[in-house]
């Protein structure tokens, strides 16, 4: 999911970057205000965290591969806005020293794993687990649920901004100048492997790792902990 | 052992495993993400370069391109890698939440 340097043409990656200013601004705004001293090992464990689950990619045999982003698990634990700031700090570091997506891409990316991710899945797990207690069985599949989806809604955006590229960018003889594959290639190939395949993965992760506190810490659920 | 220190056991361990990420791809047989293809592979794949992509991709050439993968296939290079982007993230949260963070906060 992480789009690299040259397949978004520059009015795709500009636009991403002007979205995601103020997003960004008004994260840090929300971490500010509200994120408690105690909370920033927390913070910083959810970003390592995301780091490297993203690294442990999961092949389909014989064709591509995909990734958990782990930033659902963040946004439940912390909130959304703390998440998207975990998931950037993440994503500019893969692709600056590794080269795990672009740097043209970065505000892209970020809009589909740092803002929408998060989002999603913490609004799906709130609603799924509105008001039942910390200890509850439904709160598993709550995570499990909100991971699915934030993925591949994550995943089907991804595809869309692929897909647009033939549209806006095509030279005068007919060849295509970044992604040359149009929404009817991109968005299926990225929307079925993730809902096949790495949107169960994200489920899994978030869903065991809310067990395991729920066992050991379930204070960390509380709603108190939320940026 | 307080939960804050059993994740952080927790993520070393993540990053002990992280070499299953780059065997596992290898041993069946699947190749990079959706869209994340070489110039040589969108060449065999489309016909030709776009212009564009060839241009935008050479943009930035980062110090461990692949996690350190850029030299052929290296489990310790792919697990050092993980504990250096960890160390990086984790330094950055701690700095930016310092900087963010008011004081009667706690």
């Amino acid at each position: 999911m992480h789009i690299p340097d040259g397949y978004l043409g520059p009015t795709t990656c500009g636009f991403f970057y002007l979205i995601m200013l103020p997003i960004w601004t008004v994260a840090s705004r929300a971490v500010k205000k509200t994120l408690k001293a105690r909370q920033v090992p927390m913070l910083a464990i959810g970003a390592a965290f995301s780091f490297v689950i993203m690294m442990f990619n999961v092949p389909i045999p014989g064709g591509s591969t995909g990734h958990a982003v782990g930033g659902v698990l963040v946004a439940i634990l912390l909130g959304p806005w703390a998440a998207c700031i975990a998931i950037t700090v993440t994503l500019v570091i893969q692709a600056l020293l590794f080269g795990d997506g672009g740097i043209t891409a970065i505000g892209a990316n970020c809009f589909n794993m740092a803002f929408v991710l998060p989002f999603t899945g913490y609004y799906v797990y709130k609603l799924i687990a509105y008001n039942c207690p910390a200890n509850s069985k439904r709160r598993i599949l709550a995570a499990g649920i909100a991971g699915y989806l934030a993925l591949n809604l994550a995943a089907l955006l991804t595809g869309i901004e692929f897909g647009l590229q033939p549209l806006l960018h095509q030279s005068a003889s007919g060849q295509f100048l970044y992604c040359p594959y149009g929404l009817n290639v991109a968005v299926p190939a990225m929307v079925v492997e993730h809902l096949l395949i790495f949107g169960w993965v994200e489920a899994v992760v978030t869903a065991l790792v809310i067990k395991y506190l729920q066992q050991h810490d379930p204070k960390l659920l509380g709603i108190k902990n939320e940026v | 052992m307080k939960t804050i220190a059993k994740l952080w056991v927790g993520l070393g361990i993540l990053i002990l495993l992280s070499p299953l990420g780059l065997l596992l791809p290898e041993h069946f047989k699947a190749e990079e993400a959706w869209g994340e293809w070489g110039s040589d592979k969108i060449k065999e794949m489309v016909g030709y370069l776009p212009r564009g992509l060839e241009k935008l991709s050479g943009v930035w050439q980062p110090p461990l391109p692949d996690y350190g993968q850029d030299q052929g296939s290296s489990v310790l290079g792919y697990m050092l890698s993980a504990l250096l982007g960890i160390l990086i993230v984790v330094t950055i949260i701690f700095l930016i939440t310092k900087f963010l963070s008011k004081k009667d906060n706690l």
